[in-house]
């Protein structure tokens, strides 16, 4: 069975599951409990002076039948005394010394950094990170996201702790910037041990139509939130590769992480840890359970020997667009004992693609004013014969001259496995768009006339 | 593995409920809104937690759905297919309450135990604890014993396994519906759990008290020579009706005909125009719907009461009717009338008039109830039998009267589901361990 634990700026962790510093680490009971469930480790919900909080707090995105796909929240840092909480972290410390304990902090003067750093040093914390990522509430009092955006106070701020602090600094960034590198450059220039991301996407998820005021409703008013839950997680994936390679030290991946598979694929492009709160928020720390199997699972059946052997694995295959092979090419190929004859995806490609399927029996005519611009003479008429098809309906057919292998026939099928896309290369050789740029075969015809005038091309 | 032979009648009913494919059992366990204190795990008579292995299957995380499941029930694989799930589990699902269909539980738990035991054929035995040098006498090869012999081989024990007949697996193998679970599949599981540890299973073996003759093992010499003895010898032969005519060809015990139609190379039906069935309970509803899917032309439950008294399950009556099975209320049989030795009839007296007269038939099944075997039990020093006959045991341990010696299954409850036996064994294997001093599993 793989290891599961992590070394993260030198400090072990029994497994990669962290919880991300929000309401399920409130409290010492509520951090026990979840290191009794299998958590490797919890960030604090964030210290600082107390602040008053307001109701209601969190506002929910559903789509279709699921619920809670993205969530928000107003909700500020610890509302609790400073000292009530550094007495549970000690507590919980003492109970569990072998799991990772974290101080999420966020406060304002170099006075306030230095004082709250050696409290929470004092009660054994394993960790500091600094919540420079709230985008709501605390951004606007010049913290939180405030000086995740700003890089050269963060390069102050990571500064004045860096001067203090006698274990690894974490630094939580924001999403809420044009271009995640910058913090991440200014955190390392300032000698952060690690970073973590993302925080929340600044965001409003609804309006109450009836009261016309925002999402959550705060009596007659609402303001922006934070973003969070499986639908940030593409964002946060992004995000996060984009760090990968400029941030050379240990990195804490969060942003919708709900499964072990999440977790994989964050490890994968350059997490060493993972960071957890909707789904916990969602389902309870049980689901921690399923987290730890099906990476151990998983790590057993690609022959890693460790949960370290993944991280950053996938990080050389993101690549800028310059850099994709323009020779790599797929075309859509239909199963016609899987097709239900549903014709998704003939409509997604007439309408939102490359006009490439065809329902066979058309006249040339209709398929005229259906939008076809290529009329293939050999469209086979297959009848769907599956289980669960459409008794009568035709199988699509794909016209592989014309698929430019966009994938989204495959991606509306409603019936997996039913579309693949199978690889039939335009050359052998690899070339991208930035070889073609190097060797200046990168004028495209049918473009614009000035264009052409300025590369010489007449 | 035994090989049975392919010409046997269960081979012509296929499976009512196949194999999930992938998409269509993460479908399904995305319905599941994973409550907490699930109303589905307090149904499941072994406690499986089923919100939690559904998650798994949702995040793709089938061996750790399987492991949830085998730990709650190692017969998990035949449960899955076996469990009257409308009357339990997703009998109770809180979609019931909202007029939505329940999450097929029966069917994702068999994509979980499936799918992961054929990705992982020592998925369980991984588990298993360093031997401890015990062994175990296991009485009977049926669910029950076999729960047991799992639990108890991967905490480490020796099990040794008496089956009298050349098949084990008990009615998993001879008695469940065919559309239900198919012998080779039954088989499939007892090899599975005979791969837990270090399992042997004696076949052919009978356990007597008394004298013991070729292929027979005396009681006294289990209790001597072993550890700790589990008994999980089920039910004896189909109860008679006591009535004349009843003997001989044509007038048939429905638990030896449905092994006869699972297990006998060759068997025929030809020559059966009308089907009686005696009997309201499960076993007649099943011998019912299994003639009928055979193509008996006219089947016919004969019951002494009337539906709402039938001990059978609801939603398998519903179906029987939908197999073209009828059900003849307020009979009680008199008699089978033969001609020339051939059945011909069953002579019947209404309960409520008091009228007699004769349904014409070519088959008469009696399911009726089946008959002990406990004397077998009792023959253990200590062992108690209750005034039916079946055996007094703590129901947290399944201790009998015999601190060495444990029993469950039918010969316990006097005959309920795999799922009932299946947990008895894992108490009584827990409580063996623990009698050991050893670590529970």
């Amino acid at each position: 069975m793989a290891d599961l634990s992590i070394e993260f700026c030198g400090v072990k962790s029994p497994n990669p599951f962290w919880l991300a510093s929000a309401p399920p680490t409130n409290t010492g009971d509520q951090v026990k409990r979840a290191f009794a469930a299998g958590w490797g480790g919890a960030v604090w919900k964030t210290l600082g002076n107390p602040i008053v909080n307001v109701s209601s707090r969190f506002g929910g995105v559903d789509y279709g039948s699921t619920r809670m796909m993205g969530l928000n929240n107003i909700e500020l840092i610890t509302d609790r005394p400073l000292q009530v909480n550094l007495d549970e972290m000690a507590d919980v410390k003492k109970h569990y010394p072998d799991h990772t304990l974290i101080a999420s902090l966020m406060v304002d003067t170099r006075e306030e950094w230095h004082e709250i750093i050696q409290k929470v040093e004092d009660v054994g914390s394993d960790m500091l990170e600094l919540n420079f990522g709230c985008p709501h509430g605390m951004c606007e009092r010049g913290m939180g996201s405030a000086v995740g955006a700003e890089p050269e106070v963060l390069k102050t701020i990571v500064g004045w702790v860096m001067e203090k602090a006698n274990v690894p600094v974490i630094v939580k960034l924001t999403p809420n910037v044009g271009d995640i590198a910058e913090p991440a450059r200014a955190a390392l220039e300032a000698g952060a041990d690690a970073v973590s991301l993302i925080n929340t996407v600044k965001s409003i998820v609804g309006v109450d139509l009836d009261r016309m005021v925002p999402l959550p409703v705060v009596g007659n008013g609402s303001s922006n939130g934070g973003y969070c839950g499986p639908a940030v997680k593409p964002i946060a994936l992004h995000l996060l590769g984009q760090t990968a390679k400029v941030f050379p030290k240990p990195i804490s991946g969060i942003g919708g992480i709900s499964t072990w598979r999440d977790a994989a694929e964050f490890m994968a492009l350059g997490s060493t840890s993972v960071q957890v709160c909707t789904a916990v928020m969602h389902y309870g720390y049980r689901i921690v359970e399923d987290m730890i199997e099906g990476l151990s699972d998983f790590l057993d059946e690609k022959g890693m020997d460790s949960a370290m052997d993944l991280v950053g694995k996938a990080v050389p295959q993101y690549k800028d667009w310059g850099d994709l092979d323009l020779n790599y090419h797929v075309v859509a190929d239909i199963d016609p004992d899987k097709c239900i004859g549903c014709q998704l995806c003939f409509v997604a490609c007439m309408d939102g693609s490359h006009q490439c399927i065809h329902i066979p029996g058309m006249s040339d005519e209709d398929k005229k004013k259906a939008g076809h611009v290529a009329f293939p003479t050999d469209v086979p008429d297959r009848p769907v014969t599956a289980k669960g098809g459409t008794p009568g309906a035709r199988i699509p057919y794909v016209h592989e001259e014309e698929c430019v292998g966009c994938n989204l026939c495959a991606l509306v099928c409603p019936v997996e496995g039913t579309i693949t896309m199978v690889e039939k290369r335009k050359a052998p050789e690899s070339e991208t768009w930035n070889d073609r740029v190097a060797a200046g075969k990168d004028l495209v015809p049918g473009g614009l006339d000035a264009t052409r005038k300025a590369r010489g091309a007449d | 593995m035994t090989r049975l032979p392919d010409d046997r009648l269960e081979t012509k009913l296929p499976d009512k409920a196949p194999l999930y494919t992938r998409p269509e059992a993460i479908t399904e366990a995305n319905r599941c809104i994973y409550c907490v204190d699930a109303p589905c795990v307090q149904a499941c008579p072994t406690g499986i937690d089923i919100p939690t292995f559904i998650h798994k299957i949702a995040t793709d995380n089938v061996k750790g759905s399987a492991r949830t499941i085998f730990a709650a029930n190692l017969l998990g694989t035949s449960c899955a297919r076996v469990c009257p799930v409308e009357v339990l589990c997703a009998g109770s699902c809180v979609y019931n309450h909202w007029g939505r269909e329940p999450i097929a539980i029966g069917r994702l738990q068999r994509y979980a135990t499936e799918n992961a035991i054929a990705q992982d054929a020592e998925l369980l035995s991984k588990t298993r604890k360093p031997a401890t040098g015990k062994t175990i006498a296991c009485i009977g090869g049926g669910p029950a014993s076999l729960a047991a012999a799992g639990h108890l081989a991967l905490d480490g024990h020796t099990v040794h396994v008496y089956e009298k007949r050349a098949v084990a697996g008990g009615l998993n193998t001879t008695g469940v519906a065919p559309y239900k679970l198919h012998s080779e599949a039954s088989l499939a599981e007892v090899e599975l759990i005979l791969a837990l540890g270090d399992i042997e299973l004696k076949t052919g073996v009978e356990i007597v008290d008394g004298e013991a003759g070729e292929g027979q093992v005396l009681v006294a010499k289990l209790a001597a020579d072993y550890d700790a003895v589990f008994i999980g010898i089920g039910l004896g032969p189909d109860n008679a009706l006591g009535v004349e005519g009843e003997e001989g060809e044509g007038s048939v015990g429905a638990v030896e005909y449905i092994e006869r139609l699972k297990l006998e190379s060759g068997m025929g039906l030809d020559g059966i125009g009308t089907a009686l069935v005696v009997g309201g309970g499960n076993t007649a509803i099943d011998i019912a719907r299994e003639l009928a899917q055979l193509g008996v032309p006219d089947v016919a439950m004969v019951y002494r009461k009337t539906e709402a008294a039938m001990s059978g399950y609801h939603h398998e009556m519903v179906d029987a009717r939908k197999d073209g099975v009828r059900l003849v209320e307020n009979r009680q049989p008199t008699g089978v009338v033969r001609e020339g030795g051939k059945v011909t009839g069953l002579k019947v007296k209404a309960t409520d008039t008091g009228a007699e007269e004769t349904l014409a038939c070519d088959l008469v099944a009696m399911a009726i109830g089946q008959s002990r075997l406990t004397k077998l039990a009792a023959a253990f020093g200590g062992v108690e039998l209750d005034g039916k006959g079946r055996v007094q045991v703590d129901p947290a341990t399944h201790r009998t009267g015999n601190p060495k010696v444990y029993a469950g299954g039918d010969c316990v409850n006097g005959g309920k589901e795999v799922v009932n036996a299946a947990q008895h064994g894992k108490l009584a294997a827990r409580a063996i361990t623990a009698s050991f001093g050893g670590e529970e599993n």
